[in-house]
């Protein structure tokens, strides 16, 4: 038994509002962000379509290459009341951190012995890279700071932020051994999806030093409004620091919990 | 032992086999990456011409990696079948290109020399070969496998749909499902990618496609791509669980960093079968694959990439896989660096991997940090297409919104129906027909808003 195709608008190529054949499930769009029910003109994407996807790849693109501000960007830290501290990889440029991934993991020589003559950390060091999407620093880095803040009580005058460019995730580990920290939060632009241009991650790092691996870190990742938003990210931020440094350890050992504890308002 | 070369003005010496290999390698970041890489264009045409003139049996005396310390190794050397090898035996890697490319040289004899050749040989000789020749030897394998529909034939193309969503939404992975179901995509597998760890969700996304599948009568598999421990103890809990998936590499210590050897992925394929869910078939494995997963391992033991993703489908055939995938842009511009590496990249695994007789689709993919863009991937499907490859990914508007990346759509694989007349899984289409989704032809129908699936299914 064949199923008889239901009541359908006839395809009238004369008539250019009826020249893609849409799709009669598109209520099912409320489930997913995924581009379903997209429609079609022969085998083929609707030109709508087309154009969509290649906006969202040139800003996905453009979030990887562009480089960060970093000026601006510690001018903006700076008048937020943070003391920051810039650095830079091993990695001279885009096309070295996207080549060679060992040398965005370390601080270059310099700027190692630099940091290392600064005054100590009292507890954390904060860390700024702009990892693969300037975009999601420039955008996010600023007001998951300002409530972390209020959620975290530390030495804060005594809490360096490094401002670091061409850095990956271990980066943090070079800095936070440079500055004494007990507890490096390395706070990332996360590679770009379609959907997710600038997404935020944040990596928590106990006693850091070079050689630390991925199984010794915490994360907590898509940070950005229409993901996880910065009340809820710093929410989780602040309890995962206050238990790495009671439990003196971070990685697969200690569970985000943070889900069970109510959040403030 | 040392391979010298007369070529240019001071000649070149290779200090071992694994360095001829690497050096004649087609450029790519990985090797570079790893040290491997030709140090001129020179150098690397001067390895080939070594490589060209050494006899395919060099590869059955010299492990690249020892056999006393990788279990790879052991199995692809106690495997070979040396009485499958005769027709190529007194071959150097030049004559044996040359022998692929005969006329005479047909599917039955590639299918009865699969295995008697071994993954070193056939890496060796891609290295020689343009990415026509890839293509032309690749088509004339045949590699046909079956579960509940059948899957390699001749003129066919089949599809994974690959419905992820970041939560592990059920309505959002039932939502992308329909979408590609609709689209007439799914009849290499539906295959879900879970976001969470949660056995219990995953459970849930078993049952869901079985209750989907047994509903409407779909002649497909599923298969919830998680570690191969978890499918197992899903197995024994009673899980629905058609397809066992596990990600593969081509050395021991690459496979101890997915967590697995030989002998686990043994136990899984037993406890698949246990379950007897097959219908035309016992082809119960799905893998993937990839370019580069030794090296970020750091388990590579000095051999380039494209030979240890060759050992890796020496691992895949071991088990009579239904399907294997390689994800071949997936792993990042550190590896292969733009659109040319990864379409080259793609040819190679599926000529490799088809020569070994494994049944090779290739997720045609990208990252947003790689120089690659959807016209790459239109090259690349295109070539592969035509090259005979088994199926394709296909995902709601070809960006995975949970994986961030981006791959081939439901529409894509209309357009290589479409231009090359390929079809679908025999059993699915019949469906398709059934359902008034495609026509005779396989030509998607016009779908009206009281179609069966869309009335008894919530939306």
């Amino acid at each position: 038994m064949s199923e008889p195709p239901g009541p359908i608008e006839p395809i009238d190529p004369s008539r250019p509002g009826t020249l893609v054949q849409d799709d009669p499930w598109q209520a099912l769009r409320r489930h997913t962000a995924a581009r379903i029910a997209l429609g079609r003109v022969g085998a083929s994407l609707p030109t709508a379509e087309v154009l969509r996807f290649g906006l969202a790849h040139a800003q996905a693109r453009d979030a990887v290459l562009r480089p960060l501000d970093a000026d601006a960007l510690q001018g903006e830290l700076e008048g937020d009341g943070w003391r920051v501290l810039r650095a830079h990889s091993a990695a001279p440029g885009r096309h070295e951190y996207l080549l060679r991934p060992d040398l965005g993991r370390r601080l270059r020589e310099a700027d190692r012995a630099r940091l290392g003559a600064e005054p100590a950390a009292a507890e954390l060091a904060l860390v700024v890279a702009d990892g693969l999407s300037s975009s999601a620093v420039q955008q996010h880095v600023r007001p998951l700071l300002a409530e972390f803040r209020g959620r975290f009580d530390t030495d804060w005058a005594r809490t360096p932020l490094v401002l670091v460019e061409q850095g990956r995730v271990a980066i943090g580990d070079d800095i936070g051994a440079a500055l004494g920290a007990r507890l490096a939060v390395v706070l990332i632009g996360e590679r770009p999806g379609l959907s997710s241009p600038a997404s935020l991650g944040v990596y928590l790092t106990f006693a850091p030093r070079p050689g630390r691996s991925d199984g010794e870190r915490n994360c907590i990742s898509n940070v950005r409004p229409e993901g996880l938003a910065y009340p809820e990210a710093a929410h989780k931020l602040a309890h995962l620091c206050r238990a790495a440094l009671r439990r003196q350890l971070t990685g697969v050992d200690l569970k985000d919990d943070s889900d069970l504890l109510a959040l403030p308002d | 032992m040392a391979y010298r070369s007369r070529v240019g003005v001071a000649g070149y010496v290779f200090a071992d086999l694994r360095e001829v290999l690497a050096k004649a390698s087609p450029a790519r970041s990985g090797d570079y990456l790893a040290g491997l890489g030709a140090g001129s264009y020179e150098e690397r045409m001067a390895a080939r011409m070594v490589l060209a003139d050494l006899p395919l049996r060099t590869f059955l005396n010299e492990a690249l990696i020892p056999y006393e310390t990788d279990e790879v190794t052991r199995l692809i050397v106690d495997r070979h079948d040396r009485a499958a090898f005769p027709p190529v035996s007194h071959f150097t890697v030049g004559e044996f290109r040359n022998w692929l490319l005969l006329d005479t040289t047909d599917s039955a004899a590639l299918a009865a020399l699969a295995p008697g050749l071994t993954p070193e040989m056939v890496a060796a000789v891609s290295k020689l070969m343009r990415n026509q020749d890839l293509i032309l030897a690749a088509r004339k394998c045949r590699v046909v496998t079956r579960f509940r529909n059948t899957i390699g034939l001749p003129g066919h193309l089949a599809v994974r749909l690959q419905p992820n969503h970041p939560t592990d939404d059920l309505k959002g992975i039932a939502a992308s499902t329909l979408d590609g179901l609709f689209y007439g995509a799914g009849d290499a597998v539906v295959g879900i990618n879970p976001a969470g760890d949660s056995l219990a969700t995953m459970h849930r996304l078993w049952q869901m496609l079985d209750d989907l599948r047994l509903r409407f009568d779909i002649p497909m598999q599923s298969c919830v791509l998680t570690h191969v421990t978890t499918q197992i103890k899903a197995i024994e809990q009673g899980a629905p669980v058609d397809l066992v998936f596990q990600s593969i590499a081509g050395t021991e210590a690459a496979n101890a960093s997915f967590g697995v050897t030989l002998a686990l992925l043994r136990e899984a394929r037993e406890a698949a079968l246990s379950l007897g869910r097959g219908t035309l078939g016992d082809h119960v494995m799905y893998f993937e694959t990839g370019q580069g997963s030794a090296l970020s391992a750091g388990a590579h033991h000095g051999v380039d990439q494209q030979t240890c993703e060759a050992r890796a489908y020496a691992v895949a055939r071991e088990f009579r896989p239904l399907l294997t995938n390689t994800v071949v842009g997936f792993i990042g511009p550190e590896y292969l660096y733009d659109g040319k590496q990864i379409i080259r990249a793609g040819l190679e695994d599926h000529f490799c991997g088809k020569l070994l007789g494994v049944p090779m689709g290739c997720d045609v993919c990208y990252t947003n940090h790689a120089e690659a863009d959807q016209d790459d991937m239109d090259t690349l499907m295109t070539l592969l297409a035509n090259a005979g490859l088994s199926f394709i990914m296909g995902i709601p508007g070809a960006d995975d919104i949970m994986l961030n990346y981006q791959s081939t759509s439901f529409h894509d694989a209309l357009y290589l129906r479409e231009l090359l007349g390929l079809k679908r899984a025999p059993e699915f289409e019949a469906w398709l027909a059934r359902m008034g989704i495609a026509d005779a032809q396989g030509r998607l129908r016009p779908i009206g808003d009281t179609h069966r699936l869309l009335r008894e299914l919530p939306t």
